[in-house]
């Protein structure tokens, strides 16, 4: 918050009396290669930065300098200078980039090759590339544990969670889940993993000490057919009690008791919902809906949608300011 | 042995927290022909190994995975020239793989079913798409993941009805599977609300599919043929022996689209095919094969990774117990179609999304939305439960 009040080059900032807890939001449109920049005090779109081909995994680094987007046609990540909005850098990620998570410093990045089975692992600081690891057939899936010792990572059509030791960079364990695996999230506290199966249609609850698949969560919408509920992004609050789930071409999110890992409610947002982000308040949820080409608002505490922005062609991922 | 021990151990040496101790092997048996069919576009011709380099690709596939699970997957190819016992090449295969993916065509493959009736190997179908092994002629011991003519068929009548374009003009060639694939569309019309305003044959006088100045020939030809036809919104046209289809458009007398065999085709997969992850794929193949990925392709990648699915979901290697998976409640398979892939239990039939390609891109894909079933709307592709002749025991 202080950080942004003080970064001069900030139009938004110009332009606006900065109310608090304003945030910024990046959302990456996959088909418009570009990216629409979101102000979450006004709800508008107060730019468009054009990047390279097919955006998709964004986020912003943990100083807040840079947001990375991976653009997986141009087979790299590039980085946003969040002061200019220009494109500052590149990161040297394989072939065909898509999701990548990185740890709790902010040094290491560790990114999801879709086209070579590899995880590669990059120094973000010295925009190196320091190695690879072997994963299963389209990695996609990618989050670390809160005390940075396990990366993991999914792949789609091993329909695998892997466990890799970050330290001695190599697999240590892994758990098979539903059919396409999307997107893997651990509770705040690590007791669980979640991770999402588009086509199986279901988030597997995973121990991770245990290794193994201890719940499932299934979703069931009067009306639709149960092929077209598709489970992809996750959100789940810092104290453990909620969770948000995408459900893709359902166009809703289920809002999940974290404890029971019952659904309590479904939220009609747009089409293809797919990913999402907590303001860092909590206050709200942010998800990308593809096919709409918007972003829904929800508000958490009331658990209800209240607004609509228009974005980019085929929103995909999003990521909002850290502090 | 010695092979097969060096292999566990490099398998050991990769994961050494593999969920599974024992080293499983799978092995897959490949049938097919020699020789290659003759089409009238050049780039429609297809490879030499149109079929087996999908079935190689999901072997890799599957042996990625399999490293995790301390699985391996072997493909046996056998591929017949004309004057071989397709039978005794099947009990060859047989003697040692509890799979075998057929590439055959109907009779063959009822042959080759019949014979390993009682021996426990699992056929897979992946090139045959008659409807009659699925109904009159289904066998416990064939799957079917090929789709077949009448899902074809209701998958482009759904487009076309979606489209507003009811009328039309059928042609057939003369060829049995002409009059086949000619009867599927006649069914489709009468399910989805379309009329078929006129029909007419195209008969193959035989004649060379390549020639010198053949184009001068057929743009005086193919208007005549289709002149004073009622008035009609698309010509569908019936050849699947590559006769006529593919002069048809920009050729009738009125102009009009052409679908079925030649314009709008409905296919399994398609090389322009890239939603639901398929890029993927698609990049994987071409990686592996240097040319880009066809239907029948798709059907054998489709075919050996529910194998190797199986196996995964089992954690087993057991022909028998793979087979029962397969076939029974739990089963499903993603195959970049957008939805799981699953088994139609009374006849073994892969449901599937159908593609609408015009040889550049995807145009659509069937079901169309509004076309509705109570149990799925992949049923609303093909024979239903309540209309099948089949008696699987």
């Amino acid at each position: 918050m202080w950080r942004h009040c003080l970064l001069p080059g900030l139009a938004v900032w110009l332009a606006a009396a900065a109310p608090a807890h304003a945030y910024i939001a990046y959302v990456s449109n996959e088909k418009g290669n570009t990216v629409s920049v979101i102000d979450t005090d006004s709800w508008t779109v107060t730019n468009t930065i054009k990047v390279g081909q097919r955006p998709r995994g964004i986020e912003f680094t943990r100083d807040g300098k840079f947001v990375m987007v991976a653009v997986g046609d141009d087979d790299t990540i590039q980085m946003i200078d969040t002061k200019t909005h220009e494109i500052a850098d590149t990161l040297p990620s394989g072939p065909d980039p898509e999701l990548f998570t990185q740890d709790t410093t902010g040094k290491i990045l560790y990114v999801a090759n879709e086209n070579d089975n590899t995880v590669t692992i990059i120094d973000i600081a010295k925009r190196a590339r320091l190695g690879d690891i072997q994963v299963g057939v389209e990695p996609e899936g990618m989050t670390m544990s809160p005390d940075d010792k396990i990366l993991i990572n999914t792949s789609e059509t091993t329909n695998m969670a892997h466990f890799i030791d970050t330290t001695k960079r190599e697999i240590v364990a892994n758990v098979l889940v539903d059919s396409r695996p999307r997107f893997a999230q651990f509770k705040p506290d690590g007791s669980e993993l979640w991770v999402s199966s588009e086509i199986g249609g279901t988030v597997s609850i995973i121990d991770p000490v245990k290794h193994a698949v201890t719940g499932k969560i299934e979703f069931s919408i009067p009306g639709l057919r149960r092929e077209a509920i598709q489970p992809v992004g996750i959100g789940i609050t810092k104290d453990g009690k909620t969770a948000f789930i995408a459900l893709g071409p359902a166009n809703r999110i289920a809002v999940v008791d974290a404890a029971t890992h019952t659904v309590t409610k479904y939220l009609l947002v747009g089409q293809r919902v797919w990913h999402m982000a907590f303001t860092p308040d909590e206050k709200y949820l942010l998800t990308t809906n593809g096919v709409s080409n918007d972003v829904s608002v929800i508000d958490v505490a009331s658990q209800k949608v209240i607004k609509t922005i228009q974005v980019g062609e085929l929103p995909w991922g999003i990521t909002i300011t850290p502090q | 042995m010695f092979r097969w021990l060096a292999a566990a151990i490099g398998l050991a040496l990769i994961s050494p927290f593999a969920l599974a101790a024992e080293p499983v092997e799978v092995n897959i048996g490949y049938l097919h022909h020699a020789g290659i069919k003759e089409t009238l576009s050049l780039i429609a011709q297809p490879a030499d190994n149109d079929g087996i380099a999908g079935a190689r690709l999901a072997i890799e596939d599957n042996n990625t995975t399999g490293k995790f699970l301390n699985q391996h997957f072997n493909l046996d190819e056998v591929r017949l020239k004309s004057s071989d016992d397709v039978v005794k090449a099947a009990q060859t295969l047989a003697g040692h793989d509890g799979f075998i993916i057929a590439d055959l065509p109907a009779d063959e493959l009822l042959k080759v079913s019949d014979a390993l009736r009682d021996n426990g190997t699992l056929l897979l179908n992946a090139g045959a798409i008659d409807d009659r092994l699925r109904e009159e002629d289904c066998r416990a011991n064939v799957i079917h993941v090929a789709p077949t003519r009448s899902m074809l068929a209701d998958a482009l009548a759904q487009y076309l009805v979606w489209k507003q374009w009811k009328r039309w003009l059928l042609v057939a060639g003369s060829h049995d599977n002409d009059k086949l694939y000619a009867d599927a569309l006649r069914r489709a019309a009468t399910r989805f609300g379309a009329k078929i305003v006129q029909e007419r044959t195209f008969e193959d006088k035989g004649g060379a599919r390549r020639t010198d100045s053949g184009v001068t020939l057929i743009q005086r030809q193919m208007p005549v043929f289709t002149q004073q036809a009622p008035a009609y919104d698309v010509l569908v046209a019936a050849d699947e022996s590559e006769v006529f289809a593919s002069y048809l458009p920009y050729r009738t007398w009125d102009p009009r689209p052409v679908a079925g065999s030649a314009g709008l085709m409905p296919t399994s997969w398609d090389a322009a095919h890239d939603q639901w992850g398929a890029i993927q794929l698609q990049n994987r193949f071409v990686k592996l094969n240097s040319r880009r990925m066809t239907a029948l392709d798709m059907q054998a990648w489709t075919a050996a990774r529910m194998i190797g699915e199986a196996a995964s979901r089992t954690n087993s290697g057991d022909p028998k117990r793979l087979a029962d998976f397969i076939k029974g409640p739990d089963f499903s398979v993603a195959a970049f179609k957008g939805q799981p892939l699953t088994l139609r239990d009374w006849n073994l039939q892969l449901r599937q999304p159908i593609l609408l390609a015009d040889g550049r891109m995807v145009v659509s894909v069937s079901p169309q939305e509004g076309f509705l079933h109570q149990v799925s709307e992949l049923d609303t592709l093909g024979v239903d439960r309540p209309e099948t002749k089949c008696k699987l025991h």
